[in-house]
């Protein structure tokens, strides 16, 4: 019998061509092509608020070596829709004054780094060199930056939304005031997390080419959503969707970036390679990443809470307000997130969330890793800390009582999700996950170590997060699997990847269903010609959606090799069996056919190609009373499945740290990370390990790096890699402790939850814990409520808080 | 806006290749985009992500921080270089693949240009050292971990390969 794959830590597949310098990345599309690749390049708004007067594009009309010079004005021309607003994706009922950018600014700008204008030349060098050429003038308005500007709304980013407000949305379980109010205890916190982003190493990326042989045009875009770029470049450029392809080939990094979709420059390159009849590519530098693509994270929270002597939860009531920059391309999902996973592998009984959506002048906000649960798991687990704190009792203990119970799933929170579903748990075991972490971390033994390095003079501190993750959302998925006449088995899905090890994984589960080796098996990503349904890769649903497609897709394809197989073997179905890619009758082994042959009889074929073609001829098989292809058949050896769920699955985890803080510089230093993970049965524990590892690094980045530094005139002042402090191997925990924890869901037929979001998600709280834990020593009073926080913010909160 | 050209002649992986670029050219996009060598990423074009990290003479350098015209003379190795003559895998690249070191692949040519010269320098390297190692470079997927086992994985099958065969000579240095 063939060995299961699914569990193994099975190396990947992706790996030789990485490692080789073989990868395709979108711009290493058409260097080495016949034609001559042009160059674009975007002049940016320099300021966040304004007014366009005029654009003179004089200075750049007749420059050798530039082809196209384009503003909002030129835009109708060359294809109505582009002259209106980008998509506004999402929209939910709730974002009553949803607004989204033009391709190229249309009077106003509204964040620095607005598109303003387009140039397309020989080179990159040139189209630069010309966008410096062209002369803008402005009329500087007030800029709306943070929070508090935009809650105060003495100016608006947009004249026509009031109080800047783009959507305002409560939800109720019970009534959680009058439940606060006539609870034993009560406490009431306000929090803020600052902005960060995802900042993959590569930006974002397009290149996209007219035949006008065929009239289709080809795009390769680096993106989250290949069918997403295709629709919205379809409906743009007044093409059928049958007219445009769009390629994703490897992905360097997303973490939600590359979800939102169209960006400007995704459908102005392929406008351009229309007019010009040239080839044209865009590749974004670090830069114009900072200040045009998406950020995520800012918050302002205040929270409201009502428990018992025990710690238990009776009421939860909380505000926030959400900045989401100067547009909203993406609806609500961000702050829908934190709204909802806020409750965590808790009941509260009594839940209110309201939340304000509000505009600010600064580039816009959608998805980052975790999406709006890192902010949402840091209000609670900071609330469970205070708890704690308040009634003397051990930060453990308090969540374990307001833990749901194994015996309680499916669990019904009583909210909307952001899918439009009842948030409702499938699985879990919060209490085995408890006593995982804390044996993983050694908390009970931690008071002792703690007393025993405050003997030598060092402050140490423990913080421990628990997080619950809605993952796989829909609405659906698909695969497509074929058999080649080789034996091969190809195998395509739409949604793209971007280093999850997706054709490793997917190669997995395909082999185990067919009984095929895994080195026969290839798979496709992010290539509508092969699989033009598809949603995308986001929300930690690639192996819950596509992996479950793909394993109804070669249980399909299974099905038919059986059919086949048992007509030729003259056997029944169900006595066969497929190990390495030859079906045979089980206890029988002479009696057998190879996938390839079963191939070959699949097609009945009128021309023979070779040998083994022949068999497949009219005149060598079939009943000539009957039809060559049964009215019910189709020719060929496939499957083609698509997987849907009612809801979304739910993966959680428990994350815990030790964290050193120097008394004299507040620097701060991890000693000790542990992760208990449930992503219930693990395809591959070798990528899932990496996930944990990947969404950690981020996670530190963003307790205590990461901050988008704008001042009150809407500058990005840290821009570039050399003022925003990403993470190196310097600043990440030595080791990570991983323990899995596998709760099937029963929503799938693998019983798999995703897991790429997790290592992020209790970041921001588990690190503010352990940090809080260590100054306590001689600081009973010092909270901490804002995140990240550097060494310097540390040393002032020490100041205000005297021992 | 004409430019002067420079002819340039570029020894890369041993191979010369002939070409004309304006003196601003970047070393990065000349390997990438007139020798057609994508292997070499461009990840912030200033320097500090460490994705565009050649061999220049076998010492690690960032190749968006040079100009083309300044490469002449000198012998240069990308990634596309680092595969052993008769194709397999420099312990290096292996070392990655064992310990998955590698997610989207982006930043992976610059660890393995610094590796592969890192080791050459110290090919036994303490875990300390093995962390410095890589202290220039950014990875957003792995969080590193692996990245550390694969330095330390590849310093173990370089020492494995040297106990069976002769090293071969080291180039440029």
């Amino acid at each position: 019998m063939t060995t299961k794959l699914m569990g193994q830590k099975v190396q990947r597949v992706e790996d030789q061509r990485f490692l080789r310098g073989q990868g395709r990345y979108v711009d290493d599309v058409g260097v080495s092509g016949s034609t001559q690749l042009l160059h674009a390049a975007v002049l940016r708004s320099p300021h966040a608020h304004a007014r366009i007067l005029d654009i003179d594009v004089e200075a750049v009309l007749d420059l050798e070596g530039v082809h196209a010079v384009w503003t909002y004005d030129d835009l109708a021309g060359l294809a109505a829709p582009m002259a209106e607003p980008l998509p506004l994706l999402i929209p939910h009922p709730a974002l009553t004054h949803g607004r989204t950018q033009y391709a190229l600014a249309r009077d106003e700008v509204n964040y620095a780094g607005e598109a303003i204008a387009f140039v397309v030349a020989d080179d990159r060098y040139l189209a630069e060199d010309a966008v410096g050429r062209i002369r803008v003038s402005y009329e500087p308005l007030p800029p709306v930056v943070g929070i508090d500007a935009a809650r105060e709304a003495r100016a608006l980013v947009h004249e026509d939304v009031p109080g800047n407000i783009g959507a305002r949305l409560e939800q109720n379980v019970g009534d959680a005031p009058a439940a606060i109010k006539a609870a034993p205890h009560t406490l009431s916190l306000d929090l803020t997390v600052e902005r960060s982003a995802c900042t993959p190493l590569e930006g974002r990326g397009t290149v996209a080419r007219w035949d006008p042989d065929i009239n289709r045009l080809q795009v390769w875009t680096s993106t989250q959503s290949s069918t997403g770029v295709r629709a919205a470049v379809a409906v743009k450029l007044g093409l059928d969707l049958g007219q445009v392809d769009v390629i994703t080939p490897d992905v360097g990094g997303g973490f939600g970036v590359k979800i939102n979709h169209p960006w400007p420059e995704e459908l102005l390159v392929p406008l351009a390679a229309r007019a010009l009849g040239r080839t044209v590519k865009f590749t974004e530098d670090r830069r114009e990443h900072f200040i045009s693509s998406a950020h995520e994270r800012g918050q302002v929270q205040h929270i409201e809470v009502g428990f018992d002597d025990d710690g238990r939860l009776l009421g939860l009531d909380v505000e926030f307000w959400h900045d989401h920059g100067a547009y909203t391309p993406y609806g609500l999902i961000v702050p829908i997130i934190t709204s909802t996973q806020l409750l965590g592998p808790y009941k509260p009984h009594n839940y209110r969330v309201v939340f304000e959506s509000l505009y600010t002048n600064t580039v816009m906000v959608t998805p980052y890793r975790g999406a709006g649960r890192p902010q949402g798991c840091y209000a609670m687990e900071r609330t469970m800390d205070a708890i704690a704190a308040y009634l003397g009792k051990d930060r453990a203990d308090v969540r374990a009582v307001n833990f749901i119970q194994p015996d309680e799933f499916p669990f019904d929170q009583g909210l909307i999700f952001q899918d439009g579903r009842e948030l409702e748990y499938d699985s879990g075991d919060y209490p085995a996950s408890l006593e995982k972490i804390k044996a993983l971390v050694g908390w009970d033994e931690f008071p002792a170590f703690q007393r025993e390095m405050a003997a030598q003079g060092r402050r140490v501190g423990i913080g421990l997060a628990c997080y619950v993750e809605g993952t796989g959302v829909g609405p659906y998925e698909g695969a497509h699997v074929h058999i080649e006449t080789s034996g091969k088995v190809k195998v395509a899905t739409g949604l793209t990847t971007q280093g999850q090890g997706h054709a490793t994984v997917f190669a997995q589960l395909v082999a185990d269903e067919l009984g095929v080796k895994f080195e026969d098996v290839e798979v496709v990503t992010g290539d509508t010609r092969r699989m033009a349904y598809a949603v995308g890769t986001f929300a930690s649903r690639a192996a819950v959606m596509s992996g479950s497609a793909i394993h109804l897709a070669a249980k399909r394809a299974k099905e038919k090799v059986l059919k086949i197989a048992a007509d030729a073997l003259e056997a029944a179905p169900e006595d066969l069996e497929i190990v390495d890619g030859v079906v045979s009758v089980k206890g029988s082994p002479g009696a057998s056919i190879d996938l390839g042959t079963v191939s070959v009889l699949s097609n009945p074929l009128r021309y023979a190609f070779d040998e083994a073609s022949k068999a497949a001829t009219q005149f060598s098989v079939g009943d000539p009373g009957k039809p060559p292809v049964a009215e019910d058949d189709e020719p060929g050896l496939e499957g083609k499945d698509f997987y849907s769920p009612e809801r979304a699955t739910f993966a959680s985890g428990m994350h815990a740290v030790i964290v050193e803080t120097d008394p004299e510089t507040a620097e701060i230093k991890i000693l000790k990370y542990a992760v208990v993970h449930d992503c219930g049965h693990l395809i591959n524990p070798m990528i899932v390990e990496g996930q944990i590892h990947g969404g950690v690094a981020q996670g530190v980045g963003g307790a205590l790096y990461e901050r988008m530094a704008y001042d009150e005139s809407g500058q990005l002042l840290n821009a570039s890699f050399m003022d925003f402090l990403m993470p190196y191997v310097t600043e990440v925990p030595d080791g990570i402790d991983i323990d899995h924890l596998e709760t099937p869901s029963p929503l799938n037929p693998l019983g798999i939850k995703g897991a790429g979001e997790a290592g992020v998600i209790p970041s921001a709280a588990v690190f503010a814990a352990a940090i809080e834990d260590a100054e306590r020593v001689d600081r009973p009073a010092l909270a901490i409520t804002a995140m990240p926080i550097s060494p310097s913010e540390l040393y002032t909160l020490r100041q205000e808080h005297p021992r | 806006m004409t430019e002067e050209l420079h002819d340039v002649r570029l020894s890369v992986n041993g191979t010369t290749y002939d070409t004309r670029v304006p003196a601003r050219r970047l070393l990065s996009d000349a390997l990438r985009h007139d020798l057609g060598l994508t292997g070499t990423h461009v990840g912030c074009e200033h320097g500090v992500c460490g994705a565009c990290t050649i061999l220049v003479d076998g010492e690690p350098m960032r190749s968006c921080l040079m100009f083309a015209v300044s490469a002449v003379d000198h012998e240069l190795t990308t990634v596309e270089g680092l595969t052993n003559e008769d194709g397999s895998l420099s312990p290096v690249q292996q070392a990655f693949s064992e310990c998955h070191g590698l997610q989207c692949g982006f930043c992976t040519p610059g660890f393995l240009t610094t590796i592969t010269a890192g080791l050459r320098d110290n090919p036994t390297p303490t875990h300390e050292e093995a962390r410095d190692m890589i202290a220039g470079n950014l990875c957003r997927c792995t969080g590193y971990q692996n990245i550390v086992k694969a330095v330390e994985r590849a310093a173990e099958l370089v020492e494995l390969a040297e106990l069976v065969e002769t090293p071969a000579p080291e180039a440029g240095r």
